[in-house]
C-alpha cells in the first residue's frame, strides 16, 4: 500500500499532475496536445469544476513535467504517451474517467482506453486527426515535406527555452516571482523533445485504432481548422461506432481557447448524458 | 519629438504662434511651451526639414520599415500596410477581408502558428519575436519575425490582433548557418561515439585473446588469478596463463611487457602464443624462455624499437600418490615468486641471474625447483603490486617486504582466499595503483588432495 502510494506520487510529479474541482464528482481528465501544456485548459476548467473532479497533467517532455524521465525510444510512438495517461490514471486509481484529449491527445486517449479499458469510460476528442498526411483517398491535409517544414519552424523558435531557463521552467511552480521570466513558458519545450513529439504526432497513423473504441465518444471539430480539416472530423466520427460529431463554430485548432463557451457547452452536455 | 530648438525671437509680437508645420502641433500635443518661434533666417531650411518629417499617421503606417497588419480574432485580415503587401507581392483587395493571417504563412509556419503562436497569444494577450516564413506571390519564402498583441474592449473582451512583421532574411540565413554548424557538430559527435563504441568492442575482443577466459582445472590443485588494467582502453601489458602440456604436466607463466596500451598488448600477444607453442615443443622452463627471447629479439631489435618483457615460466608435475606437486620454474628478469607454506610462513623462491627477455640475442635464464605440499601455494605477481604507491602523499612504494609480510599473514589459506585478500589490497591502493597488475596463485588444497570442488576456481577482473 505504502509502496503504491509512493509510486503514485512519483508519477504525479513526473507528469505534473494537478487535481481540482469537485472531489466527489466524476473524474474528467484533460490532456493537452502537441505544442503547449495543461494551461491550454484554463478556460475549460471553470465550466467543469463545480460538478466534476478535474485532472490535468503534462506529458513527459512538455510543460513542467520531469524532463529527466524523457526517453526518445518511449516517446517515439504514441503508445509511449498513452502509457503516460495509463500511469497517471493508475497513480490516481481512476475508474471510468472521461478522457478529454486535444489534437494528438485525442488519439492518445483512444490508445490509452485500449490499454486500460477499466480506467477510461468515455472519450471527448477535441480537433482530432488519426493521420495528418494524405494517403491515397484519405485526406489528412498535409504532405510529408510539410511536416519537415514544421520541424524547421520548431528549430527556429525556442519560445524562451534555453538551457539556462530549463530548470526555471521545469521546477519552480512555487516561485511566482519568476512569472515574468516564464513568459511563453507554456509552450517552451526542450527543442529535442519537441522535435520527437512533433515527429511522433505528425507522422502517426492511428486510423485503424479508431475501430477499437468501445466507449461513448464525442468528437469536436472546428468549422475551419488548418490542422484537422472537416473531412478528418467526419472520418473519425464514421470510424468510431456510435460516436457523436459536433462542429463548433470556431476557427483554428484550439476551440477551447478561441470558442470556450461553445466548447464547454458541448463537453458538459456530453458529460451530463453519460450517466 | 521634432522640435526645431530655435530661440524665441524677441521681435515676434506673438510668441505663442506655432509654425504650421510643427508636427507636434499637427498631432495636437500640448506640451509645447510656445516659446520656439522661427527666426526669419532659419525659416526656409526648417520648413524643408519639417516637410521631410511631414509623416501623416497613415504614411507612417503604410510605409513603415516593417510589415503591419490588424486582424479579427478569427484571423481575418482587416488592415495591412503597403510595406507588407510589397514584400509579399499581394494586392490589398485580394487580402483585406478575404484572407486570414495563416493564409500568408507556409504550411510549416501554419502548423507552428496553430500549435504554439495562436494558443500563446490567446493565453498571454501578446507574443513576440516568433520566427515564421511567409509565402510570397512568386512562390518564394520570406523569413520574418512576428510579434502580436491583442486589443481588448472595455469589458476585457478581445477585439482584434495587431501584428508587426520584420524582415528576417539576413538574420535567418545566419541562423541557418549556425544550425547547420550545430547539426554538423552533433553528427560528428554521434559518429565519434559510434566509432568509440566499435573500437572498445574490438579492443575487448583483443584483450580477451591475451588472457585465458578461465583457468583449466589442474588435478590435485587449486588455481586463482586476478587481473587489473591501468590503461583506459583496457589493453594491458601483463599476462598469465595455465595450460596442459601432456597427460600429467601443466605449464604456467606470468609476465609483464614493457609499456602499456596497444603497443604493449601486441608484444603480450606474441609472448603468450610463443610461450604456449614453445612449451608444447619443449616444456623445460629455461628452453621455453630462451625460445621467447629469440623470438622477441628477432622481431623487435632490428626495427630500432626494442621490446622486451619479464616473465616467470614453470611446469607443474602433480604426484597423485603423495598429493604433492613438483614445480620447476625459470625467470627472466621477473620479481621472484612467493611460496606460502601450510605452516604459516612465506618466502621468495629465488631465481637469480635471469635477464630481461628479448634484450640480448642470447640470454641466460636460471631454473629453480620447489615442491608444493598440501596447504602450500605458489604466488606469482607483476610489479604493479610491489610498485604501487602508498602513504598519504603516494610517495612510498609498497615493496617486496610488505608483500612478503602480507603473504605470511595469508599463508596456509587456499589460493582463492589469497587472491581475494590481494584484490582487497589492490582496492585499498586506490589511485596509488597505476600500473597493470596480474596475480596468479597455484596451490595444493590442504585437507583434500583431490581437485577442488569450488565451481569457480579463477577470479579474473579488470577495474
Amino acid at each position: 500500500m505504502r509502496f503504491g502510494k509512493l509510486v503514485g506520487m512519483d508519477i504525479a510529479r513526473r507528469n505534473n499532475v494537478t487535481v481540482t474541482g469537485n472531489p466527489q464528482g466524476p473524474t474528467v481528465v484533460l490532456a493537452h496536445g502537441f505544442g503547449c501544456d495543461q494551461n491550454m485548459w484554463r478556460l475549460t476548467v471553470p465550466a467543469l469544476s463545480e460538478r466534476y473532479r478535474v485532472v490535468m497533467f503534462d506529458y513527459v517532455g512538455s510543460g513542467r513535467s520531469d524532463l529527466s524521465a524523457f526517453s526518445e525510444a518511449r516517446y517515439s510512438s504514441l503508445d509511449g504517451y498513452a502509457r503516460d495517461v495509463v500511469e497517471v490514471c493508475e497513480a490516481l486509481d481512476l475508474r471510468d474517467a472521461v478522457f478529454v484529449g486535444h489534437s494528438v491527445s485525442a488519439m492518445i486517449g483512444v490508445l490509452a482506453a485500449d490499454l486500460a479499458p477499466e480506467r477510461i469510460g468515455a472519450l471527448v476528442m477535441v480537433a482530432p486527426s488519426p493521420r495528418y498526411i494524405d494517403d491515397a483517398d484519405y485526406r489528412g491535409g498535409f504532405s510529408a515535406p510539410d511536416i519537415d517544414e514544421l520541424l524547421t519552424s520548431l528549430e527556429s523558435n525556442y519560445l524562451g527555452w534555453s538551457a539556462a531557463m530549463a530548470p526555471v521552467i521545469m521546477g519552480n511552480p512555487e516561485r511566482p516571482e519568476l512569472g515574468d521570466e516564464l513568459k511563453n513558458s507554456f509552450c517552451a519545450t526542450d527543442p529535442d523533445m519537441a522535435r520527437v513529439f512533433a515527429r511522433t504526432t505528425f507522422l502517426s497513423d492511428s486510423r485503424d485504432d479508431l475501430k477499437s473504441v468501445r466507449v461513448p465518444t464525442l468528437v469536436l471539430e472546428c468549422t475551419q481548422d488548418a490542422i484537422a480539416p472537416r473531412e478528418v472530423g467526419a472520418f473519425v466520427q464514421r470510424s468510431i461506432p456510435g460516436s457523436t460529431l459536433i462542429t463548433l463554430d470556431a476557427i483554428g485548432h484550439c476551440p477551447h481557447l478561441s470558442a470556450p463557451e461553445a466548447t464547454n457547452e458541448a463537453i458538459t452536455g456530453f458529460l451530463a448524458g453519460l450517466r | 519629438m521634432c522640435r526645431t530648438g530655435r530661440q524665441t525671437d524677441p521681435a515676434d509680437p506673438h510668441p505663442d504662434t506655432r509654425t504650421d508645420t510643427d508636427p507636434d502641433t499637427a498631432a495636437g500635443t500640448d506640451t509645447d511651451t510656445g516659446t520656439d518661434v522661427e527666426a526669419d533666417s532659419g525659416k526656409a531650411s526648417n520648413a524643408a526639414f519639417a516637410a521631410l518629417l511631414e509623416d501623416s499617421a497613415e504614411d507612417l503606417y503604410e510605409s513603415a520599415p516593417c510589415g503591419y497588419l490588424s486582424m479579427l480574432m478569427d484571423g481575418t485580415i482587416a488592415k495591412i500596410n503597403t510595406t507588407l503587401l510589397d514584400w509579399l507581392g499581394l494586392d490589398r483587395e485580394a487580402v483585406v477581408g478575404r484572407m486570414r493571417f495563416t493564409d500568408l504563412l507556409t504550411v510549416g509556419g501554419k502548423l507552428y502558428h496553430e500549435t504554439h503562436f495562436a494558443p500563446l497569444l490567446r493565453m498571454q494577450g501578446r507574443i513576440g519575436g516568433i520566427a515564421l516564413e511567409m509565402k510570397q506571390a512568386d512562390g518564394a519564402r520570406m523569413p520574418v519575425l512576428v510579434s502580436s498583441v491583442v486589443k481588448y474592449g472595455g469589458g476585457g473582451e478581445p477585439l482584434l490582433i495587431r501584428t508587426t512583421v520584420f524582415d528576417a532574411r539576413d538574420r535567418r540565413a545566419y541562423e541557418e548557418e549556425l544550425l547547420r554548424g550545430r547539426k554538423a557538430a552533433e553528427e560528428a559527435r554521434r559518429q565519434a561515439e559510434a566509432d568509440r563504441a566499435r573500437l572498445q568492442e574490438a579492443l575487448a575482443v583483443l584483450q580477451q585473446s591475451l588472457l585465458p577466459a578461465t583457468l583449466p582445472p589442474v588435478p590435485g590443485m587449486e588455481t586463482a588469478a586476478h587481473y587489473f588494467t591501468a590503461s583506459p582502453d583496457r589493453l594491458g601489458g601483463d599476462f598469465y596463463d595455465v595450460f596442459p602440456v601432456d597427460g600429467k604436466r601443466f605449464a604456467f607463466f606470468l609476465g609483464d611487457v614493457c609499456g602499456k596500451g596497444p603497443q604493449a598488448a601486441a608484444v603480450t600477444s606474441l609472448t603468450r602464443y610463443t610461450l604456449r607453442a614453445a612449451a608444447l615443443h619443449d616444456s623445460e622452463p629455461v628452453a621455453a624462455l630462451s625460445t621467447l627471447n629469440k623470438v622477441l629479439h628477432e622481431r623487435y631489435s632490428a626495427g630500432g624499437d626494442p621490446r622486451y618483457c619479464t616473465a616467470v615460466f614453470g611446469v607443474l608435475e602433480p604426484d597423485p600418490a603423495t598429493g604433492q606437486v613438483t614445480v620447476r620454474i625459470a625467470s627472466g628478469g621477473h620479481p621472484p615468486a612467493l611460496v606460502l607454506r601450510a605452516d604459516g610462513t612465506a618466502d621468495f623462491l629465488p631465481t637469480p641471474g635471469g635477464l630481461l627477455v628479448g634484450v640480448l640475442p642470447d640470454a641466460r635464464f636460471v631454473a629453480a625447483t620447489t615442491v608444493l605440499a598440501p596447504g602450500d601455494t605458489l604466488l606469482l605477481y607483476t610489479d604493479g603490486l610491489t610498485e604501487a604507491r602508498t602513504g598519504e602523499d603516494r610517495d612510498t612504494l609498497y615493496g617486496d617486504e610488505a608483500l612478503r609480510a602480507f603473504a605470511t599473514e595469508h599463508a596456509g589459506r587456499r589460493p582463492q582466499a589469497v587472491i581475494q585478500a590481494l584484490t582487497g589490497l589492490l582496492d585499498e591502493f586506490g589511485d596509488g595503483l597505476d600500473d597493470d597488475t596480474a596475480l596468479l596463485a597455484l596451490g595444493v588444497p590442504a585437507s583434500d588432495p583431490v581437485p577442488d570442488p569450488d565451481p569457480d576456481p579463477a577470479t579474473k577482473s579488470t577495474r
